[in-house]
């Protein structure tokens, strides 16, 4: 739409307002994102439902609310642009026409004036393009090929808790948000840039947040705004939204339309991939968007591939923008390769496990991308996966059965999934910072640059603390929240807090640890090479006997002549690489693999799928803490449940349909399936204890497991999710349709 | 401005009052009248279970109540769980089975499981899954809190 903003007289005048600001009352804002491509306050051209055109700050919600009543905005519509496909076509409407300001200068003090940005002449936001071996001689070498579009549909996060943030100006002009992101050392910065503000006096505080799940990677709108309320009323601003909001304006999984062509011999070794996507960007550029990186990987190393090709395309339609979510891309990727595994292995009449193991790498491999694995469970999580599911009695039983007619089929399914596990070098640095100090009473203050989101990061750092230096759990205290005191990190995401956090703690502690030993062997006179941390002791290593407690050691350190404290800092950073300009490189310390085997009853009458079983097989590196990363897996599970069959965001026209829980439908308790979770513990040399990265795994297969499973149960293989009972019964009936066609 | 009421109630067994306007829901009052942040918000409808709060004995979304409605009555949220022995065991239950990631549903569902097990003692599996079917939650994938009601009910920590 095009207009001029928004007249606002009225609403300043409501009693109880404090501020009503447009975008022309902002000169100053600054664009936002990885694309720069929108300012918080949008001006005379809105490009998507979700755009913020004018905000309120006033004494209560019910007297803002009144008062955006009366804010008068003269829109003219124009046409959406809704179809990704439309966008790329000749003479579509370009999206982003317009120059936009230009980012502030990182040292900008004062607001700065409006500079030029680009403008787009078409409406592609962003490509990337990877290659690997030669495609035709793959296809020259390869006995059966196979080539299927894919859909992928939008979902949403549905953190449990809303976004929402609070800003406050002291009286020196410092600002303090209390945010619930996930990257606040990122967000310091970028808040800077928006706001043209030195770095120096932004403070982020992160209250314990009702999940992340990878939505609060970006900054949005909301919070620059509430920034600029602050200012201009002097007075803390809190904005919360409300459940329908979060479905409106927050973002989604990146819809995905995707075409995979990919062979293999008669023997079911690879030969090529060809991927070619289109990303439905929406109307703005978020770290969704770099979604492709990861979906290359997959694409390019999920099993041993020689010749590869891959090609994104991210298109801005007038749609709601999609962001970065749990899996980063790799659910959509792998629900194609996946899919395409066993259609290979079904044309060349071999088991799908078999045709996994033929292809799965082993430890020590270095992809054609640059990936090296150092530590490489895929096979035995194969393995362990199809042993404990008993996947080819069941496999075999499915196609068996097939031919007995009946209202009820059972299938299963397996897919594999390749992710990070040690980080993921995208920014200059993949590091975390971890300060420690331990007080006169063998209390530990750790005070670490890793966020807790909700996935337990607090309890695994005071873990490998505690097993460090030889204390137990409560004689730690995390400190996770506050950018003015934690040292630096580069947030949540990349399943990467466990891992390089908890190096990050480890390293903190073994120095405490080297120091307390030096001191505790001058103090015994037994050599420290003789000592350890036990109980809260020093401890004899050869006989167990407790020396003296580790709290008299510390208060006589302290209160000597040379009157020393034990206070430590470690910065990890991991031994990985930046990928080169053409995506090759090891990006991560560790990779993480999995297998996933779904069971499914599919009523063929009604369409319903239900998930009945999922058996899991996991290289977690090192199991840490039991119950934490069994909830982890479980809870990826679910989520993948969710995108595989109920959840769909219904996105008509560039209007999201289905706003609240009673039609967008997550998973309840009754429904999930039983699970069976596996642990391959590989010990990762460069892990915490041999630990790898989890967070993002257990979601990522899922849709794919069970798109394999409907097949094997009714023999119809649907390419498009969700797995509604509508979208399959009329799969079903299409199929039984052509069959008996084809019968007569 | 809307209509304001004194209302008085029995919350967590200490008599309160409070003025709350008549379209107010207990789940504001509770949070931002009382300043009781126990009880969470998520979606306003009643369709998630983040602000259940039991009105004489029995679970209720508290954003579907309203304030005045509680004039009179006994409420008890999280905050007061506790005080009760099926509380505190429910409690103690969720911590030691590793049923909570993020917290956020966590009140709702432990008042829920606390008024669900009141009336069923001796639940199966499947009766607890259908005993929390209203309260959603993103992160567990609900095992863990199956297994915290299942402890708690059994007794054992
Ligand atoms: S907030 Fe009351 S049911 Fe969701
Ligand atoms: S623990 Fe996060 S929503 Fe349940």
């Amino acid at each position: 739409m095009r207009g001029s903003g928004g007249s606002t007289p009225a609403a300043r005048a409501l009693p109880g307002v404090h501020a009503v600001l447009t975008a022309a009352d902002v000169p100053y804002q600054r664009p936002l994102g990885v694309g720069k491509d929108q300012l918080p306050l949008k001006g005379d051209k809105v490009r998507s439902l979700r755009d913020e055109i004018a905000a309120v700050a006033a004494d209560t919600e019910e007297i803002a609310e009144a008062a955006l009543k009366l804010i008068e905005v003269d829109y003219e519509d124009l046409p959406p642009l809704t179809d990704p496909a439309d966008a790329l076509k000749p003479g579509a409407p370009v999206i982003h026409g317009e120059k936009l300001p230009a980012p502030a200068p990182h040292d900008a003090l004062k607001p700065g004036e409006p500079g030029d940005a680009e403008a787009h002449r078409h409406n592609v936001a962003m490509t990337f393009d990877y290659a690997q071996g030669d495609v035709a001689v793959g296809e020259a070498e390869s006995d059966v090929v196979v080539d299927d579009w894919f859909r992928l549909h939008y979902v949403t996060h549905c953190c449990m808790g809303v976004s929402g943030v609070i800003a406050e100006f002291d009286r020196s002009g410092n600002l303090t948000l209390h945010s619930n992101t996930q990257v606040p050392f990122l967000h310091k910065r970028e808040f800077a840039e928006i706001l043209g503000m030195d770095p120096g006096r932004i403070r982020i505080i992160q209250p314990p947040i009702g999940g992340g799940f990878g939505s609060k990677l970006d900054i949005y709108p909301f919070e620059p705004i509430c920034v600029f309320l602050a200012k201009a009323t002097g007075r803390p601003v809190k904005l919360v939204f409300s459940r329908e909001e979060e479905f409106i304006a927050s973002p989604t999984r990146q819809p995905v339309l995707l075409r995979l062509r990919s062979g293999a011999k008669k023997d079911g070794t690879l030969t090529f991939r060809v991927c070619e996507t289109l990303h439905d960007n929406g109307a703005y550029t978020s770290w969704g968007a770099t979604t492709p990186f990861v979906m290359m990987q997959t694409i390019s190393s999920l099993y041993r591939v020689p010749h590869c090709k891959y090609h994104t395309t991210a298109v801005y339609t007038n749609n709601p923008y999609a962001g970065s979510f749990r899996g980063y891309g790799n659910l959509q990727a792998t629900f194609a390769v996946e899919q395409q595994i066993d259609e290979l292995a079904e044309k060349l009449g071999i088991d799908p496990l078999e045709m996994r193991l033929k292809n799965a790498q082993d430890p020590g491999e270095v992809t054609p991308q640059g990936m090296h694995f150092k530590t490489c469970g895929l096979k035995e999580c194969l393995t362990t996966a199809a042993e404990v599911s008993q996947f080819r009695e069941k496999h075999r039983a499915a196609l068996d059965a097939r031919r007995v007619p009946s209202r009820y089929k059972r299938g299963v399914g397996m897919a594999s999934m390749l992710h990070v596990g040690g980080g993921a070098k995208i920014y200059p640095s993949d590091g975390c910072g971890t300060i420690l100090k331990i007080d006169d009473f063998a209390h530990v203050t750790l005070m670490t640059g890793a966020s807790e989101i909700g996935q337990g990061s607090e309890t695994v750092l005071a873990q490998l603390v505690c097993e460090e230096l030889g204390i137990p759990m409560d004689a730690v205290t995390v400190v996770n929240n506050d950018t003015d005191i934690t040292p630096w990190d580069v947030g949540v995401h990349a399943s990467r807090t466990t891992f390089i956090g908890g190096n990050s703690a480890i390293g903190a502690a073994r120095k405490a640890k080297a120091k307390i030993l030096a001191a505790a062997a001058k103090a015994t006179g037994v050599p420290d090479a003789e000592l350890e941390l036990r109980s809260g002791h020093i401890v004899r290593t050869a006989n167990g006997e407790a020396l003296t407690s580790l709290a008299k050691l510390l208060r006589s350190l302290h209160f000597s002549d040379k009157a020393e404290l034990v206070m430590t800092t470690h910065y990890y950073e991991p031994p990985s690489k930046h990928q080169d300009k053409s995506f090759k490189g090891d990006v991560s310390a560790a990779y993480a693999w999995a297998t996933q085997v779904v069971e499914v009853e599919v009523d063929t009458e009604t369409g319903v799928v239900r998930l009945v079983k999922v058996t899991g097989a996991h290289d977690v590196g090192r199991v840490l803490n039991r119950l934490g990363i069994e909830g982890q897996i479980e809870g990826g599970i679910v989520m993948g449940q969710g995108y595989a069959i109920t959840e769909d965001l219904i996105v008509e026209n560039g209007v999201v349909r289905n706003p609240g829980f009673r039609d967008y439908k997550l998973v309840t308790a009754p429904e999930i399936p039983e699970m069976d979770v596996r642990f391959i513990e590989t010990m990762d040399g460069e892990g915490p204890q041999g630990a790898k990265g989890v967070g993002e795994a257990p979601a990522i297969c899922i849709a794919a497991a069970t798109a394999n499973a409907i097949c094997n149960a009714t023999g119809v293989r649907i390419r498009e999710l969700p797995f509604t009972p509508e979208k399959v019964y009329r799969a079903l009936h299409r199929a039984g349709a052509a069959a008996s066609a084809a019968g007569d | 401005m809307s209509l304001k009421r004194e209302i008085g109630f029995l919350l967590n067994g200490v008599e309160t009052r409070a003025t709350v306007p008549v379209d107010m829901s207990a789940l504001a009052m509770l949070r931002d009248v009382l300043g009781l942040t126990g009880t969470k918000y998520a979606c306003g409808e009643g369709e998630c279970g983040a602000c259940t709060v039991l009105v004489d004995g029995v679970s209720v979304c508290s954003c579907l109540q309203f304030a005045v409605d509680c004039e009179g009555r006994t409420v008890s949220t999280i905050e007061g769980v506790s005080r009760e022995p099926l509380g505190a065991k429910l409690e103690q239950a969720f911590v030691d089975c590793g049923a909570v990631q993020c917290g956020f549903c966590t009140p709702g569902m432990v008042m829920q499981a606390k008024h669900f097990l009141e009336a069923h003692p001796h639940p199966t599996r499947d009766e607890i899954k259908r005993g929390i079917e209203g309260n959603l939650c993103r992160c567990t994938g609900y095992v863990k809190i199956v297994d915290a009601i299942e402890a708690a009910s059994r007794g054992d920590r």
